[in-house]
């Protein structure tokens, strides 16, 4: 069973791997037309995809016409709409002659022409003005022509690098013809369906088991011991995670085979954030069912890994794309900021304003949530409530990461870098969060200085997408499976500081009972020397922990126990034991 | 002042920690079995792959310099009593104003034929673990002697997927702790985990020409095997000081302040025989608290405040395989004269707990727990102050030290005695 199990899940892997090798297009006049939205630059580009036009190709061959088509696209522009060499000595000249202004450019070229409204806008501090030098005088409007070929010409008469990549986004998507077109839903059993039943068949191996902690050969195994399968599977983790984030383009195979769900769910075709909510969903799924064989002597960890199931299954899958299928905004009900770092980005702000009386619910529900509930069900339970049993980022950790939680780093450096990093993430969500709204609602573009949308696009592409996703996920094998919890998680570090100071939840020890074996400390994923605290007999608070009782479960002398109670002796120190 | 300390267990380092916690003394700690401190308890883990080495040292190796604590990683071969020095296997000399030995144990030697058989070993030393690497392939073993450490070797062994036998001499499993109950049900266990338990067992004689190839039973009955476990128990590690003139017994001789007969000379952990222990404790207790314990009142001692040695009510736990037991106070193998106890249990979960009381005052002596968690400092302050087998059944839930979510057991427990009272 459990052989034919990873035979499968490897036969189900590999074909996935394939699958951008398999893919194959085939470009064709309609797509160019329906793509480049108009007819100059449709012209131009067909005119550049000729020798692939109407032919079989690799994504490769597709995409690496695509870049030339859009240079072409971006040269026939600049020589259309910019100013040539000639164009520039003749403003020149107007400017030698003091008459460097909206008429007379006007009178060159005319009112309507391109280069002049754009002149008028990007080069009137020079009407009428005194240079020092010619040489001055030619990289001032040296410096305004440049300007409009790069912010006129290109993004209105050619494709920017936003318009470019979707542009290749799309055509790529959109020209998958052949075998993987045809039998999508074949591919897609012959990829996440073996990988699934093949999964499930090695549960086997715990169920074959007596109930128990089973953690026999952990640090022997190759990919749980950092060893040439942990290598392996972290080196194909961030490379999905840079594909993801920075070139969608190149999966358009894979997500081509999750459009036929997409459409079932949202109406819509699938993009690469719904192979990736897909992929994530059913790996926290089967990881899931794992932890549910491996634990199952153990309620806690099986009601936790439960919850943590249901609530993305239901809430960040389901319920967002069914949503879109209602023409509501899409929106995940447990998401919390900072977490949710663009909760209050205008564009989502502006969505769900827009969204009518759901919308509204949505908005007062998220900052409710966020800014109420949050704080208030840490007093109570500790962040545990969320980290370990709503939340996406520490669901994906408890099920599909909780093979390698014994790779986190206990050192006390460790836990120093820890909290220099992740107080430094919650002060840079803050502080975005208010020049973003600053800007929403005065209209400023800058707060103290710095401009807002950078701040916004440095957080989106260095948190957001590399930090939580690549590092923190693509770096399971090497570091554990809560190097984003741990490490930058806002949230995590919000819900710490209450955890720490006002919670009443405690990790409680049990008098003297404790060995000093070391377990808990190894299989907290937090990297949380626990045994430090319980061999002294000492209760643990500790801001970083996030309740996922494992600790507790691997305790061989029952030293440990989560608990819920009242805020006197919250650190106390059993008699057993002088400090 | 020098205070030197022999061996680096628990009982030595925390003696150093607490040194240093209280004074500025000079602080030496040798040992030949490792550079750093470890915690022997975990070792099992290591062979079956939970933990790595490093996993089991509770501190940084930066943590010694830092605070001032020097480690000698060498054997100390003599002591010189008269002018207060030791000898090291390396020829050095070092001197001391006061020797704390914390020497530990050594595992018992096995009588039987053919104990020193190469692949016959036992279960203490880090070395003993590095040996025990030998095994890889092997697909039989036999181990003799019940107890805590040979059910730990049985599950390693196990672990890796070699048939193990455990022999063992006695009618039920560990019987002379275990009230007859408990001895069953962890029998019970240990052979549901797949371990093949052999009861009323001696082993005649350990078999092969150089390295182990079978085992006698004394029932004639011949298991072949590549292995043989020699876990009959534990004996205070004091044989190179058995020529001095410290006074030993089966261990060393201290008073309650830990003192040998010896000036400026105590002795610790497991290697101590305490010549008047207290209520309800032995003279030589193999566990690990008790070292502790003892280290943190020598600290003291040492430091200027004369701390006499009180560990106060018994406690222990271990797990056989994947089965925790605890236990409290007084909970004798056979529980007769004044004691009389109620014992309750259930299959699923497997799980059982037992209350001693006193018959003539209903007070509170000990508990048993198997399968289930109770909470030490109720259970400890429950028979320090004489609860009632009342008060304890009325408020039985707050002992409970299980996860959440588990199933209670309290409300069962306690019908069932009232049931029967
Ligand atoms: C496999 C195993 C599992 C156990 N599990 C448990 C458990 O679950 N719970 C529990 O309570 N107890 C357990 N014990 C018992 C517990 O480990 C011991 O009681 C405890 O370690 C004793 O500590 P100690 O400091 O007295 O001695 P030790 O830890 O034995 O330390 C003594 C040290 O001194 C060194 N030494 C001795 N002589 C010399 C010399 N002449 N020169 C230099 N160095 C020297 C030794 O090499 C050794 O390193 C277990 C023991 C074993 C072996
Ligand atoms: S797992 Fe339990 S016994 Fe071991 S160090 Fe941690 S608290 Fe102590």
């Amino acid at each position: 069973m459990n052989r034919l199990g990873t035979v499968l899940v490897v036969l189900g892997f590999s074909i996935f791997l394939a699958i951008p090798f398999l893919t194959t297009h085939t470009l064709t006049k309609s797509i160019i037309t329906k793509e480049f939205n108009s007819d100059e630059k449709t012209t131009i580009a067909t005119k550049a995809f000729e020798p692939v036009i109407e032919k079989t190709v690799s994504t490769w061959q597709l995409l690496s016409a695509t870049g030339k088509a859009i240079t072409e696209v971006n040269e026939t522009a600049i020589a259309n709409y910019s100013f040539s060499t000639e164009n520039i000595t003749r403003l020149e000249n107007l400017a030698h002659n003091n008459s460097l202004n909206a008429k007379s450019i006007e009178a060159l070229w005319g009112k309507e022409n391109f280069k002049v409204i754009a002149f008028k806008n990007y080069g009137n501090w020079l009407f009428g003005r005194e240079f020092g030098s010619d040489a001055e005088l030619e990289s001032n409007i040296k410096q305004v022509t440049d300007n409009i070929a790069q912010y006129e010409v290109i993004p209105k008469k050619g494709i920017d690098k936003y318009a470019a990549k979707s542009l290749k986004y799309n055509l790529a998507k959109h020209s998958i013809t052949g075998l993987l077109h045809t039998n999508a839903l074949l591919f897609l059993l012959l990829t996440f369906g073996l990988a699934v039943i093949g999964g499930l068949l090695m549960l086997q191996s715990y169920m074959a088991e007596k109930p128990g902690i089973k953690n026999n050969g952990t640090f022997f195994h190759p990919a749980k011991s950092r060893k040439w399968l942990g290598i392996i599977i972290g080196t194909l983790l961030i490379s999905f995670y840079v594909l993801l984030y920075f070139f969608p383009e190149y999966m358009v195979g894979w997500i081509r085979l999750t459009d036929s769900i997409s459409y079932k769910l949202s109406g819509s075709e699938a993009g690469q954030f719904f192979l990736y909510g897909f992929m994530y969903t059913v790996s926290m799924l089967v990881m899931g069912a794992r932890m549910l064989a491996k634990y199952r002597h153990n309620n806690y960890q099986l009601i936790r890994t439960g919850s943590v199931m249901f609530f993305q299954t239901i809430f960040a899958f389901l319920i967002p794309e069914i949503l879109v299928r209602l023409n509501q905004p899409y929106f995940d009900f447990k998401n919390a900021w900072p977490l949710d770092y663009d909760f209050f980005f205008d564009f989502e702000l502006n969505k769900l304003i827009a969204g009518g009386n759901l919308g509204m619910f949505m908005l007062v529900w998220g900052i409710t949530f966020s800014l109420i509930a949050v704080p208030i069900f840490t007093y109570f339970y500790g962040k545990r409530w969320y980290c370990s049993w709503v939340c996406g980022c520490g669901g994906l950790a408890e099920t599909v990461g909780d093979p390698f939680r014994q790779l986190s780093d206990k050192s006390l450096r460790a836990w120093k870098i820890e909290r220099y990093m992740i107080y430094s993430v919650l002060v840079f969500a803050v502080v975005m969060t208010i020049g973003v709204l600053y800007t929403y609602f005065t209209g400023a573009s800058e707060l103290l200085g710095i401009n807002t949308f950078s701040m916004r696009q440095v957080y989106g592409a260095f948190i957001g997408a590399g930090f939580s996703g690549v590092v923190g996920t693509g770096f399971y094998p090497v570091m554990g499976n809560r190097v984003w919890c741990r490490f930058g998680c806002p949230l995590a570090a919000y819900m710490g500081i209450v955890q720490k100071f006002k919670s009443r939840f405690k990790i409680t020890t049990n008098g003297g009972q404790c060995i000093s074996c070391g377990n808990c400390s190894t299989y907290c994923e937090m990297g949380i020397d626990v045994r430090a605290y319980a061999q002294r007999g000492e209760n643990i608070v500790r801001a970083s922990c996030v309740g996922c009782g494992v600790c507790a479960a691997v305790c061989p002398r029952g030293v440990l126990k989560l608990e819920n109670d009242s805020n006197t002796n919250r650190v106390n120190t059993a008699n057993f034991v002088r400090k | 002042m020098h205070i030197v300390i022999i061996g680096n267990g628990i009982a030595g380092i925390t003696t150093a920690r607490h040194i240093r916690k209280l004074s500025d003394y000079k602080v030496t700690v040798i040992s030949s079995e490792s550079e750093y401190f470890f915690s022997r308890t975990a070792l099992m883990y290591i062979y079956m792959g939970h933990l790595k080495f490093e996993h089991t040292q509770p501190y940084e190796n930066w943590f010694w310099k830092k605070n001032k604590i020097d480690l000698v990683f060498d054997r100390v071969t003599d002591i010189n009593t008269e002018n207060q020095s030791l000898s090291l296997q390396s020829g050095k000399l070092i001197g001391y104003d006061k020797l704390v030995l914390a020497l530990g144990s050594t595992p018992r030697p096995l009588p039987t034929l053919g104990a020193e058989l190469k692949g016959v070993q036992s279960l203490y030393s880090k070395q003993d673990l590095e040996l025990l690497e030998d095994t890889k392939g092997i697909k039989q073993a036999v181990i003799i002697g019940g107890g805590l450490i040979g059910i730990e070797l049985a599950e390693m062994l196990h672990s890796r997927g070699v048939h193990v036998t455990l022999a063992v001499r006695e009618k039920q499993y560990w019987d002379i702790v275990l009230p007859p109950e408990e001895a069953e049900m962890v029998g019970k266990h240990i052979i549901s985990r797949g371990i093949d338990l052999r009861l009323n067992t001696t082993v005649e004689s350990i078999n092969g020409s150089s390295k182990v190839e079978s085992v006698t039973l004394g029932t004639g009955e011949v298991l072949e095997c590549q292995f043989a476990g020699a876990t009959i128990g534990v004996v205070p590690n004091i044989k190179f000081i058995e020529n001095t003139a410290i006074a030993t017994n089966r261990g060393i001789l201290v008073d309650e302040l830990l003192q040998t007969n010896v000036k400026n000379m105590y002795a610790i952990g497991d290697c101590a025989e305490i010549k008047q222990p207290t209520k309800g404790r032995r003279a030589i207790e193999a566990v690990w608290y008790t070292g502790r314990i003892m280290g943190e009142s020598l600290a003291q001692t040492l430091c200027g405040t004369p701390t006499p040695y009180n560990p106060g009510i018994w406690f222990n736990s271990a797990k056989f395989v994947d089965l925790e037991y605890q236990t409290y106070g007084d909970v004798p193998a056979k529980i007769d004269g004044d004691l009389t106890s109620m014992f309750w249990s259930e299959e699923k979960p497997e799980r059982g707990l037992r209350i001693v009381y006193e018959k003539a005052t209903m007070k509170v002596r000990g508990f048993n727990a198997l399968g289930l968690r109770l909470r030490h400092e109720l259970c400890d302050e429950w028979i320090a102050t004489g609860k009632t087998i009342d008060f304890v059944l009325e408020n039985l839930e707050a002992l409970n030290f299980d996860p959440e979510f588990y199933k209670k057991f309290a409300s069962q427990v306690t019908s069932q005695f009232k049931t029967l009272a």
